[in-house]
């Protein structure tokens, strides 16, 4: 078969909505795509659970302090979940991590904002948790298998991760006047970069046609954006919160919340590494990767000895 | 300093029952056996999934290919006399 | 001091080591070798904020509630602490945590089994279901410190400079105050030194495999059952406590 049939055979699989496995053959630009979106969400994961880890120590109640380490916990699992997914590509996870210190893979660049007060676990949880929701649902259907299955488990397990976020910031809400005024001000530094995670509009999104056309997207930025605002901005009100956007406004025909133009400037400067916090995240990440070194050393040398060992009396 | 090296990669399958099968979770990295079993329990019962696990190097998986599907598993289709459905019984028969 | 009294200071102390412990690992959190073991390290703080919320909790009971758990957890000073000194030394690298973590599952491991007997049904069910936990805690540490000991020379050295440093607050683990006397007298604990002949035989059996020397016994430091500890606790507690202390008046 040429590679034009390939390729042909291969859109009919995708268009009859089969999932292609890791040995099945695939276009060198599907493989290349998928594997930089699932390595890149999996670092997203990864470098997530540092904001977060900025207030585990200080968590406020005993519950608080479970739950904010469940959390974190299950997105270290994620990451692991979506590595293992990416490596079906034949691409050890050690590369992967190589790829994110050179700056060559990035991450999600919502982590490169500070994580202020108390209330940003609740917007992050909120805000955040619920832009990856909406996102990650739609993902669940992609087409190649080791991804769908990876995003299944994730959304599952996720299930709890946007409501114990509106839990923190509902509470704080209602709280005293300084809680009211942590709450209100997580909600106005992370509700525009919460926009931006759906990245670039259409027109704007070099990757959106190919991405659709092989069902690895199964829906556009703009609509899923679309759907996080219309969900969002009725729970902020619901619990006496302002959307910082002085021009939202309902539009009754189309039945959508309309806000002001995305400053998109901000957003590519956090890309390419101008964020708050670009450096010290991936700076905490390589600091103790290195000073793991020795312990998976040890790991492997040991198990190395181990073997040895076990042969030797097998040839005795 | 040496080389990274992420340990060895292992696949894990779970039974959620007592008597139930044994199926897949995902992966995980290890560099021992002990380490294997106990990473799996770490990462995929973290919610009480799990009764019993099996961790097997990735390595010793043998995979089919799409390329294989049709000779493998065509040959089944009309064999339909495997399936109960295919006899037809006398009216009024019980029991079988 | 009355039997009520004592058992109050008793939940403190089991509660206290916990959560100090808790705290402890989840400094790990993003922080570990490699991301396996970085969720294990969560898993094995998860226990232990449970372990401290369960004691809190009866500890708040039996004071009639004049105090949430929440208030006895975050709302107290250094001094009315009574977890041991082990429980709140510094992380030091992955060795030293493990060293740690080792030698404190060990003793948790053998104290809730003997608690496991208590005529007080709170403690004993408590002892119970922590006891499975501090298990595979005992389980994971103990085959680290093996693989230290056998791994790299690196990795042999970094596990023995931990026990140098870490073998002084052991003695602390077994020690009995007047609140151990009260309550050995009344059946709700036994002595300590049935844990400690245990938990010393085990220990040197690990050592041993892992080519470990146990140094000589100089410099031993207790006191943490009677609250005094060392300066690394304070800051621990500045840190867990700042939400709690800035705003007094906030639920959370």
């Amino acid at each position: 078969m040429t590679e034009e049939e390939k390729r042909i055979q291969f859109q009919q699989r995708i268009d009859a909505g089969e999932k292609i496995e890791p040995l099945d053959w695939m276009p060198d630009d599907y493989k290349q795509t998928l594997f930089r979106q699932i390595s890149q969400h999996a670092h997203s994961e990864i470098i997530g659970m540092q904001p977060e880890g900025n207030w585990l120590l200080r968590a406020p109640s005993l519950r608080a302090k479970k739950i904010l380490m469940a959390k974190i916990q299950d997105e270290a699992g994620h990451g692991l979940y979506l590595y293992s997914a990416a490596e079906t590509f034949g691409i050890d996870r050690s590369e992967m991590i190589a790829m994110l210190h050179s700056g060559k893979a990035k991450y999600s660049s919502i982590f490169n904002y500070p994580a202020l007060t108390w209330a940003d676990m609740g917007a992050i949880g909120w805000l955040v948790d619920g832009a990856a929701i909406v996102n990650q649902t739609m993902l669940a259907k992609c087409s190649y298998g080791p991804y769908a299955r990876a995003m299944v488990r994730i959304c599952k397990e996720e299930g709890f991760h946007q409501r114990q976020g509106y839990e923190i910031i509902a509470k704080m809400a209602s709280g005293t006047p300084a809680q009211k005024e942590m709450a209100q001000d997580a909600l106005n530094r992370w509700w525009e970069p919460s926009l931006m995670m759906f990245g670039p509009h259409d027109a704007d999104s070099p990757h959106t046609q190919n991405s659709m056309k092989w069902k690895i997207k199964v829906e556009s930025n703009d609509t899923l954006r679309q759907r996080f605002i219309d969900r969002t901005v009725e729970q902020a009100h619901h619990i006496g919160l302002t959307i910082p956007d002085k021009n939202l406004k309902y539009n009754k025909e189309t039945m959508h919340w309309e806000i002001s133009p995305i400053n998109w400037d901000e957003f590519w400067n956090v890309v390419k590494g101008n964020g708050p916090c670009n450096h010290q995240r991936l700076n905490h990440h390589k600091k103790y990767h290195q000073e793991g070194q020795w312990v998976r050393d040890c790991a492997r040398a040991f198990e190395e000895k181990q073997m040895k060992e076990s042969n030797a009396v097998k040839s005795n | 300093m040496s080389k990274d090296n992420q340990l060895s990669q292992w696949e894990v399958f779970m039974q959620t029952k007592n008597g139930g099968p044994f199926e897949h979770q995902g992966s995980l990295h290890a560099a021992d056996k002990k380490m294997a079993l106990q990473n799996a329990r770490d990462l995929y019962s973290r919610r009480k999934e799990g009764r019993s696990i099996w961790v097997v190097p990735t390595e010793c998986i043998v995979a089919s290919t799409k390329e294989m599907e049709e000779e493998f598993f065509d040959p089944a289709n009309d064999k339909i006399y495997r399936t109960p459905n295919f006899y037809k019984m006398p009216q009024g028969t019980k029991n079988l | 001091m009355n039997t009520k009294d004592a058992l109050i200071n008793y939940c403190l102390r089991l509660a206290d080591n916990s959560m100090i412990a808790g705290q402890r690992l989840a400094e790990w959190n993003s922080c570990g070798p490699y991301l396996e073991e970085d969720i294990a390290l969560s898993n094995m703080a998860l226990d232990f904020f449970g372990q401290a919320e369960t004691m809190y909790e009866y500890a708040s009971q039996l004071i009639n509630n004049q105090k949430t758990a929440d208030d006895l957890a975050f709302r107290r000073s250094e001094r009315e602490y009574f977890n041991c000194l082990l429980a709140e030394q510094p992380n030091g690298d992955f060795a030293y945590t493990m060293m740690k973590q080792f030698l404190f599952s060990t003793y948790l491991k053998y104290m809730y089994e003997t608690l496991s007997s208590s005529n007080d049904e709170t403690l004993k069910g408590f002892a119970e279901r922590s006891l499975k936990e501090v298990k595979y805690h005992f389980r994971h540490s103990s085959e680290w410190i093996i693989r230290f000991g056998n791994g790299t020379e690196e990795s042999l050295k970094r596990a023995q400079f931990a026990l140098d440093e870490l073998w002084r607050f052991t003695d602390d683990l077994f020690c009995m105050n007047a609140t151990d006397e009260e309550l050995i007298s009344t059946g709700i604990t036994v002595s300590s030194d049935s844990i400690a002949a245990k938990w010393n035989l085990t220990v040197k059996e690990i050592l041993q495999a892992a080519h470990l020397t146990i140094p000589e016994k100089f410099n031993v430091i207790t006191g943490g059952y009677s609250g005094i500890h060392s300066e690394h606790l304070g800051h621990l507690l500045c840190e867990m406590q700042y939400l709690q202390r800035a705003y007094p008046d906030a639920k959370w």
